[in-house]
């Protein structure tokens, strides 16, 4: 709990954290502002070109990766009760349910291939100019994101050894913690990217 | 806190670079944690990469100053001068005053022994050296040096055949460097202050530090996403700069000068700050109006990221948004003509000490005042079509990025040199290379308003007969200027390794960088001190008349 | 804050997830934005309030942070749009 306990270095650590948020914020913030512009001069093609997203994988992506959030979110709790082994068990949920994140992207993204809808192709080329950046916009924004769901499994894997190691704990629970700040700016990210992409009325 | 200093056999500390600690040699350098020793790394490195770019244009200079072929080819000069731009604007005056003078002295300012990250600062160093590393080899790489000029600009960026990827990427990894500083920077003046060092006693230095701290971490990613999105166009055809595909070219420009108007300020306000820390102290007076600097510093920070549109006046952008940042961009002038006054009102009715800082400073504020007005006269409409894309552009960056961050940091040098080397150079000598400096960068930079003005285009290879000497008054100019920086620079190594030993605090400064040993102990501080009071009250204070 | 708190947080993040698909459907036009970006942000109050403790933070510095960024991303898009919008 920030406050009384708090020492120096878990609070300075934080701040860092936050900061480097803060920066990966604007870093979408710019694919946003492409998103902003073009969803603006292209209103229907947005909308008809979202159709061939699924509703159904991107709601399903949100649900896992709130539920992650919430795994990581109890990790943290559990971790400044001074209980590891639920610490360790939740953050392996955590990173089975973001490695099931990238399977349902992976798969949606493999779905769109097959249609011939990729940068570049002839089949997406055919199609309007609105379409054609909702699809590039796509890719880049998802894809920016899967990159992050990727580094979040990786960081979280190492947390869960330096956990079972003892490296972190109680006393030491800066690395967990923004650990699972990271975590949740991904999460964040998605939630504003499946309304964005997926439901375009 | 009292730490135990290591001390040498008659009783004083031991220097920084001699502290061997537990790793030999170049080991200790590259792989040390402590901030004044990743200081002086990013100095060495910085002041390379300067005299490469300078090198560089010094040979635009030569080019340049007759008419037709002179030296090298029009691609070569292409080259010539993205890469001048590349390195002096991403590799020396972006990061250099932050990471040699912020890192070497923020926590001595502040009062402490490190910065919040000790190894987050070493990692942003080897950072920078990766990114500038992947510049110089893509200079060799299949394709050629890159030549669309530093600003990258689509479409040319996307079609040219050399090798942009691998040098935007180089950027794109200086950028993380930067932000990771700006988060070190940040979080070290919030949370590490000494005891009684509320912000309103902080050396102003460090507000300019703390203000282009958060342009680094907010403005740095929307470049470096614009960057990613060079290289995936180029590899994809995703198509939100194509035309062809629906995308606008406008919009590359609104997003890279989203990130480089306020680089601009990332340059400028750290220099600012050393100007409002020397001018107190060769005045011997307290800074007049030290909220106003303070709170002008965020305002510039702030006011000056919404002015990137100053830009694209002609570039197609609608009116109202060139109306807009046109008024946005008289706006910002204020605060910065805030702090000149109150420099004027610090100096006025002091005690003043010519000393090299004091003239560098001083020259800061003449050339930033020529830079801030031709500034305006772009940021006016009118105008600015007149003067768009020609030499008086130029011009005027030259003289508000050299003639000022440029000069601010030969400032800082000269000011904190005796306290990062414990010797003091010859303050004759570089009295003489700041004159011969200050008269060839006039002559050099006047020389580029009055070009442009006359209707000179900027990065032409070559020019109509009746420019041709004007170009070469410029280019005598620039001779003489990198003569005055050699000068300079000779002055200053000369007194590293044969200059007189320097005492701890050779100018009377008051600030608490004074209070230790020239050069300081690995550790700072024997004992964290307590804070009393503002960073320019002066003993003999009560003698000036106010 | 407890585990019980942590579980609402969650039950609400999915509700509202489960509302935004809904209001998508429904034929709102030109609210319709408006309502998903709404419930987007609530959603993301909810993680950054709760999951992420800025609700315990004593500081005012880290109160500001996130407003700080929003408001520049905002103002960047906003600018952008005296652009795009009038061109």
């Amino acid at each position: 709990m920030p406050g009384a306990e708090d020492t120096m270095d878990t609070s300075r650590a934080r701040i860092g954290m936050w900061l480097f948020i803060l920066s990966e914020i604007l870093l979408f913030g710019g694919l946003f502002l492409l998103y902003c512009v073009y969803r603006y001069r292209f209103p229907a093609e947005f909308r008809s070109a979202s159709t061939v997203l699924s509703v159904a994988d991107g709601a399903f992506n949100t649900a896992i990766l709130i539920t992650s959030s919430f795994a990581v979110a109890l990790a943290v709790h559990f971790l400044r009760l001074n209980r590891p082994k639920p610490v360790v068990d939740l953050l392996t949920g955590t990173i089975a349910l973001g490695a099931l994140f990238l399977i349902v992207k992976g798969s949606e993204w493999a779905d769109k291939f097959a249609q011939g809808l990729y940068p570049s192709s002839p089949v997406l080329l055919a199609r309007s100019k609105g379409e054609v950046l909702y699809f590039g916009l796509y890719f880049v924004m998802t894809g920016l994101h899967a990159l992050h769901v990727f580094i979040g499994i990786c960081l979280l894997s190492v947390l869960a050894v330096l956990t079972i190691k003892g490296r972190i704990s109680a006393r030491h629970p800066a690395v967990l913690e923004n650990g699972g700040l990271y975590w949740h700016l991904v999460d964040i990210i998605w939630i504003f990217l499946f309304p964005l992409f997926y439901l375009i009325a | 806190m009292v730490s135990s200093a290591a001390r040498s056999s008659d009783g004083s500390t031991v220097p920084y670079y001699s502290d061997a600690g537990p790793r030999p040699g170049i080991l200790g350098w590259i792989l040390s944690t402590d901030h004044k020793r990743i200081a002086i790394l990013y100095l060495v490195c910085i002041l390379s990469f300067f005299f490469t770019a300078v090198t560089l244009g010094v040979l635009m200079r030569i080019e340049l100053a007759s008419p037709g072929p002179t030296i090298m080819r029009p691609q070569t000069y292409n080259s010539l001068f993205t890469l001048h731009g590349i390195i002096q604007i991403f590799l020396v005056v972006i990061p250099a005053i932050p990471t040699i003078l912020g890192n070497f002295f923020l926590p001595i300012l502040i009062g402490t022994r490190d910065m919040a990250f000790p190894r987050l600062n070493l990692f942003s160093w080897y950072l920078y050296m990766t990114g500038a590393v992947l510049v110089f080899v893509s200079v060799f790489i299949s394709g050629g040096p890159i030549d669309t000029g530093w600003t990258f600009y689509v479409p040319y960026s996307l079609r040219t055949t050399v090798d942009v990827p691998l040098a935007v990427f180089a950027v794109f990894v200086l950028g993380m460097s930067s932000i990771l500083t700006g988060i070190n920077i940040v979080t070290t003046t919030h949370q590490l202050r000494a005891p009684g060092m509320s912000f309103f006693r902080l050396p102003l230095s460090v507000w300019g530090l703390y203000s282009t701290a958060w342009v680094q971490i907010l403005a740095t990613p929307v470049i470096a996403i614009t960057l990613i999105l060079i290289i995936v166009e180029r590899w994809f055809g995703v198509g939100v700069f194509d035309p062809a595909k629906g995308g606008d070219p406008l919009l590359y420009q609104h997003l890279f000068w989203i990130y480089s108007h306020p680089a601009v300020y990332i340059m400028i306000l750290p220099a600012m700050g050393v100007v409002s820390d020397v001018f107190p102290v060769f005045a011997r007076k307290n800074v007049y109006g030290y909220k106003a600097i303070a709170f002008s510093s965020l305002a510039i920070a702030s006011v000056g990221s919404l002015v990137w549109g100053h830009h694209m006046f002609v570039s197609g952008q609608s009116d109202t948004a060139s109306i807009v940042f046109s008024l946005l961009t008289f706006l910002v002038a204020v605060p910065s003509a805030i702090k000149v006054f109150n420099w004027i009102a610090t100096l006025y009715k002091g005690s003043i000490r010519v000393e090299p800082p004091f003239l560098y400073a001083l020259a800061f504020v003449v050339l930033f005042a020529v830079g801030g007005l031709t500034g305006l006269i772009q940021g006016a409409l009118a105008t600015d079509v007149q003067v768009h894309d020609t030499y008086f552009v130029v011009g005027h960056f030259h003289y508000i990025i050299f003639g000022g961050m440029g000069f601010g940091l030969f400032a800082a040098l000269h000011y904190w040199f005796p306290k990062m080397f414990g010797r003091m150079y010859d303050r004759r000598l570089a009295t003489i290379a700041w004159v011969i400096l200050f008269v060839g960068f006039n002559m050099f930079y006047s020389t580029f308003l009055v070009l442009g003005w006359e209707g000179m285009p900027r990065r032409y290879y070559d020019f109509p007969l009746r420019y041709q000497h004007l170009q070469l008054f410029a280019s005598i100019g620039a001779w003489i200027m990198v003569g005055g920086l050699l000068t300079m620079f000779g002055n200053l190594i000369h007194a590293f390794f044969r200059g007189e030993k320097a005492p701890a605090n050779p100018w009377g400064g008051a600030t608490l960088e004074w209070q230790i040993p020239s050069p300081p102990p690995t550790e700072n501080f024997e004992q964290i001190p307590t804070v009393s009071q503002g960073p320019y009250v002066f003993d003999d204070e009560k003698k000036v008349r106010r | 804050m407890t585990i019980r708190t942590y579980i609402l947080v969650w039950a609400g993040l999915l509700a509202l997830t489960a509302a935004t698909v809904i209001a998508a459907r429904l034929e709102l036009g030109r609210l319709s934005i408006y309502t998903v970006i709404f419930i987007a942000a609530a959603k993301s109050t909810l993680v950054v309030l709760f999951f992420m403790h800025l609700l315990e933070e004593k500081r005012l510095l880290f109160k500001l942070l996130l407003p700080i960024a929003l408001a520049t991303l905002a103002i960047f898009i906003g600018l952008t749009f005296t652009d795009i919008a009038a061109r």
